[in-house]
This record gives structure tokens, sequence and C-alpha cells, in this order.
């Protein structure tokens, strides 16, 4: 079942990581790239609510939610992103290459459609090992168009591996509406193609999100081949820092207003998440938060006769 | 007269002349008849050309570079853009085993006149590993490719030009570093000939080759240099087929060769440069030639790590004043 206190934290938490790397981002301090998932935190903590340390999860470019939710490691992503010598890839990744081997997560990707077969190799290492571990990949409705989901989706069924696809479907890709660039919107119908089972998910609703996901590991696990969920929700962030796009402000609206995963959660649990219980978690957030930041800044950046010797250069 | 504007508004000017001059050529990628692109490269062109000749698609770069193949084949002329060069390893197995060999393979019946456009090609910006590549050389090696990498203005627009005129598939780099830097663009017809490259600045102790934003960094070294070596900058422009005459020529004159280039250094354009240099003029030659490039790593994203892996000024200076002892 799943803990309702412990998704409420874990959701808070992502959406003011979120907020504070867009404000260290706006000033200077963190450079790059920076793909934010606010209005999203539902589907990865949903998700890894039922996910194990040993299940791997293959990620994407917007995928410090999926770090966050799988890892739990505040302080090695935010350093990882301010490029420090503390973060969880070294300072040579940054915001779209986080990477946690001990917690199963195994990258994040900067080339959409990157990750799924690679998802595909982890859930092989465990069938080969004979061990009940998964291999978990999220992607873009953006990234369903790329020949790496058909192929990945067809050899898993085929081998019967234990494989689980989240297609994160936000509606958007960069700056083009899923309607513009996929004939039929509807993405369970991929894993029907390939006669794997598939349901369609509110993204926005953490419960649903984690039975959905136990529904498909509990299939998975028996042996029974991969499963994919096709989850709902709304990118609320524009693309990538300053690329923009002309989404409908409606909508817009419905999407952070009323449908907007924390409200949704707190509305619906009032007896377990009272005002007092959610004030806390929030105050804890922010506390580790801002601890994480400050312990990030404090640290040293890469050190380069560290680098070369690792690398050779 | 000149105009001054943007190295995309260049390039955009050329698309469209030839656009409206040759009914075959399309553009086709990703959110292209979205506000222009992502970083407004055909910014006005589907008003005016509509969908069907500004083609957007889906994040499918394979499918989409084998529609231009077979569109090539059947008589088209398309523009393929890819977001940033590190994406057209997904489409791969079309660019090098179909586009760049169709010509061959059937006897020299099948046109392949594909501009292959690498819109946001650099280094520097922290974009780490997989938003960071250099690609040019891996297109030179491949036999069938032209390849053109300009970063001013003018040459953006001139080398467009004939890029779309060719008869064969030309890979067309772009430097992010310049894509909105203003400079200055002759009005009307301007054409800049495939495998030309030019001398810009002019000297006679050395030869500094560069090309691509490798050109900026080149001229910064030669302004620091300057009252010590005299420096003769050329930017080769097109990397393939290469401006040898220009390089021999400036070779003949100060008997040093020294190339500079942001990517790595392994099988690359400046390797190319220094054996031909050596294989045709090693009798110019007063000293070994050198090459300073990046490191041989992928790009890291820390700024510490990223500015000491990638070539810079003070890389060229050293190795110049190495070469002057
Ligand atoms: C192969 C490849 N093509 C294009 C891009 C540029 N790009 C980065 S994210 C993105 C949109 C991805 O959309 P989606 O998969 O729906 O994920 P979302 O951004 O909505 O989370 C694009 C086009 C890329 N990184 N890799």
């Amino acid at each position: 079942m799943l803990d309702l206190k412990e998704a409420y934290y874990w959701m808070t938490l992502i959406r003011s990581f979120e907020h504070r790397a867009k404000s260290l981002y706006r000033q200077g301090q963190l450079q790059g790239a920076l793909h934010l998932s606010v209005g999203q935190e539902a589907v990865p903590v949903g998700v890894c609510s039922v996910l194990r340390d040993d299940d791997c999860v293959l990620s994407t470019h917007r995928s410090h939610g999926h770090y966050l939710a799988k890892t739990h490691d505040v302080e090695g992503a935010i350093a990882e992103m301010l490029g420090r010598a503390t973060g969880c890839s070294k300072g040579c990744g940054g915001s779209m290459h986080l990477f946690n081997r001990a917690k199963g997560f195994l990258g994040s990707n900067g080339i959409v459609g990157g990750g799924i077969p690679i998802a595909l190799g982890a859930a092989f290492a465990h069938f080969y090992q004979g061990t009940d571990g998964i291999g978990c990949t999220f992607f873009g409705d953006g990234a369903a168009n790329q020949g790496t989901l058909h192929e990945t989706l067809n050899l898993a069924a085929l081998k019967k591996l234990p494989f689980l696809a989240v297609c994160e479907n936000n509606g958007i890709a960069a700056t083009t509406p899923t309607p513009v660039s996929t004939s039929d919107m509807e993405r369970t119908k991929l894993a029907v193609a390939y006669g794997i089972p598939a349901e369609r998910v509110d993204g926005n609703c953490v419960e649903e999100v984690a039975a959905a996901a136990e529904r498909a590991t509990a299939h998975i696990r028996q042996g029974k081949g991969p499963y994919l969920l096709d989850v709902r929700t709304y990118r609320v962030e524009p693309h990538c820092g300053i690329i923009m796009d002309n989404r409908d402000p409606e909508v817009a609206r419905m999407w952070t207003e009323e449908k907007d995963a924390l409200k949704g959660l707190r509305e619906r649990h009032p007896e377990i998440l009272t005002s007092e219980v959610t004030s806390r978690i929030e105050a804890e957030v922010a506390e580790r938060l801002e601890s994480a930041v400050a312990a990030a800044l404090a640290a040293p950046e890469p050190e380069l006769n560290h680098f070369r010797k690792t690398f050779g250069v | 007269m000149m105009k001054h504007i943007s190295y995309l508004n260049a390039v955009t000017e050329a698309l469209d002349e030839e656009m409206a001059r040759d009914e075959r050529i399309f553009l086709v990628g990703e959110d292209l008849d979205i506000d222009g692109g992502v970083w407004a490269e055909t910014k006005g062109l589907v008003e005016k050309y509509g969908r069907r000749r500004v083609l957007g698609t889906p994040i499918s770069e394979s499918a989409f570079t084998g529609l231009a193949a077979g569109a090539a084949i059947s008589g088209l002329r398309p523009v393929v853009e890819y977001m940033y060069p590190d994406f057209i390893h997904v489409a791969m197995d079309q660019v090098a085993s179909q586009i760049a060999k169709a010509r061959l393979m059937f006897g020299g019946q099948a046109p392949m006149p594909v501009v292959l456009r690498m819109c946001a090609s650099g280094v520097g910006t922290r974009e780490a590993a997989q938003h960071s590549e250099l690609l040019e050389a891996w297109f030179a090696h491949l036999p069938g490719f032209q390849v053109v990498f300009p970063v001013t203005a003018a040459d953006g627009k001139g080398l467009m030009k004939s890029a779309l005129r060719a008869d064969g598939p030309v890979v067309f780099f772009e430097s992010r570093n310049v894509l909105y830097k203003k400079q200055d663009v002759p009005e009307g017809e301007y054409v800049v000939p495939i495998g030309k490259a030019e001398v810009i600045r002019e000297g006679k102790d050395l030869t500094l080759v560069t090309y691509g934003y490798g050109r900026y960094k080149a001229l910064d070294a030669a302004s620091l240099m300057e009252g010590e070596i005299d420096a003769e900058v050329i930017d080769l422009r097109t990397l393939k087929p290469m401006d040898m005459e220009t390089v021999m020529a400036s070779v003949q004159k100060t008997g040093r060769l020294l190339v500079a280039q942001e990517a790595a250094p392994c099988c690359s354009i400046g390797s190319e440069v220094i054996r031909r240099v050596v294989e045709e003029g090693f009798g110019a030659l007063k000293k070994a030639p050198r090459l300073v490039a990046s490191k041989d790593v992928a790009i890291p994203f820390s700024a510490n790590l990223e500015d000491y892996v990638v070539m810079q000024p003070a890389d060229i200076v050293n190795a110049a004043a190495e070469m002057m002892n």
C-alpha cells in the first residue's frame, strides 16, 4: 500500500527541487540544459513506490523527479546539476546525466529514446542472473515516435523479459503538441501491437499510478513478460530554460489549478494529510533542500588531476 | 552594399531565395513548422511556403532522414535538419549506408541532392557529452559527402546556396556560438563555392589553419601573439573537398603549419590537413607541423572540466611559440 505521507513528502520535494533549480539557473549558478518536471511529480513517485533498489530505472532528459523518487539522493542530484565533485556523476554529467548504480538508477539521457533499450538490457541482466528484478524505462510521448521503443517492445515481448515501459504522456514534446506529432494518441495500442498488456493511467493521481505500477510489477515479477503504462500528465514549465511554447492557457490553468497532483492528494485524504501534517512535511522538505543546496554550493568543483587520471587525458 | 544580419537570418535568406527559385527544395525536421524551429532557424518559411515544403516531424530522425533519401532519389531536393548534430546518430543507417552510398551502388543513377543541416554544433555551453559532439570528421571520412562548416553570416548564406545547388549530399555544419551573431552580408545574390578556403588574416611567420568556431579562437590567438608571431590564419570553410591550393600557398610562404580545431585530434580534419601538407609540400616545411585540438574524451559538464578539455586560444599561442623556437 502506498504510504501517503511518504508520497506527499517526495512529490513536494521534487516540486521544490525543480523550483529551486530554476532559481539557481536564473542566477547563473546552474548552467547548461535544464528540463523541469513540475506538475508530473506523481508519475515517478507512484511508479518508484513499488520498485526496489535492485530494480533498475532508465530515464530521459527530464529526469530529476525520476532520480529523486528512485534514489532519494537529493544531495547528489543538486550537486551534480551544479557541476560539483560530490555530484552523483562526479560533476561530469549535469542535469541530463544523473546516475546512481547502488540505488538502481542507470542514467538519465540526453538522446530522446536512447534509454529505452538500455532498460531492456537491465531487464535482461535480471533474467540472466535469475533474479526477479525489473528494468524500467520512463519515456515521453515524443520518444514514443522513436524506433527504439518499437524495437524494444517487440524484443521484450518476444523474450518475455521483465521490462516495464512508462510513457510519461504530458501532451507535448519540446514545442510540438502530441496530436501534431502522433497519429494515434492512445499509446496503450503500441503495446497491444506486440501482445503486451497495457493500461492508461491518470498521471496526476499518485494512488492510481502506484496501483497500476503494482499490477504491472506483479505481472512482470511472475515471469509473464513486459507491461506498458500510458500515464497522462501535464508539463507545467517550458520545455527547457528559454524555449517557450504556445499552449492553451485555459488547459494550463485546468492542469495547474484543478488537476494539480499535490492539491488532489491533499483533498482526497484530508484525514491523513491534515494541514498540520502537510505543513510539517513542507518545512522538512524546505530544510532538507536548503541544506543540500548549501552543501553543493560549498562543495569543490571536480578535481582536474583526478579527471585526467580517470580518463587518461 | 552590405546588410548587417544574424548568421541564421543569412542562412534563412539563402533557403528562401533558393526555395523560390527551385520548387524541388523542401525542408524537413523536428518542429520546423512551429515558430521557425527551436533555434528560429527557418523563421518565416512555413508562412511563405506552407507545410508541404516545410515539413515538421515527430522525433523520428531515422524515418525523416530516410524520407529525405527517398524523396531525393525521386527528384526532390531535401534539406534535413537535426536540432543538434548528436541526434543524427539515431539516423546513422540512413545517413551512412543509404544517402552516402546510393549514387555509387546504383551506378551513378540514383541522385542524392540532400543537405544535412547540423544546426547547433559546438562546445563550450555546458551542455555535456550528448549535446556537444563535433562530428565533421565522421562525414569527411565517409566517402560520398561534401562537408562544409561556415561560421560567418556571409559564408552561411553563400555556402547554403551552393549546398542547395550541389549534385550530391552535403553535410552543413553550423556553430551554435554564432547562430545569432550579426555580421555583414552582401546584398542580393551571394554564393560561396564549395571547396574554397579563405585567408582571414595575412601573416608571414606561421600558417594557422582552422575551421568552425575555431576561426574565432584562432583570430583571438593571432591578436594575442601580435608583435611577436605574425600568423596567417586560414578558415577552411569547406572541409571536404579541402582547398589545398590556398593552404599550400600559405605554407610555401611561412614554412610552418599549425592546425587548430575544437574537435578531438584522432583521425580528424586537422590530421588530414597535416597529412596533405606533408605529402604535397614536405619540402616547404621548416618545422614539424602541429595540431592543437580538444582532448580525446567526451565533453564533461562541469565548467572547469569542459574548459580543460576544449581547445582554447592559449593552447594555440603556446604551440605557436614552441614552433617559432
Ligand atoms: C534523438 C533526439 N532528438 C531530438 C532531441 C531534442 N529534444 C530533447 S527533448 C525533446 C522533446 C521530448 O519530448 P518527450 O519525449 O515527449 O518528453 P518531454 O520533454 O515531454 O518530457 C526533443 C525534441 C533529443 N534530445 N534527442
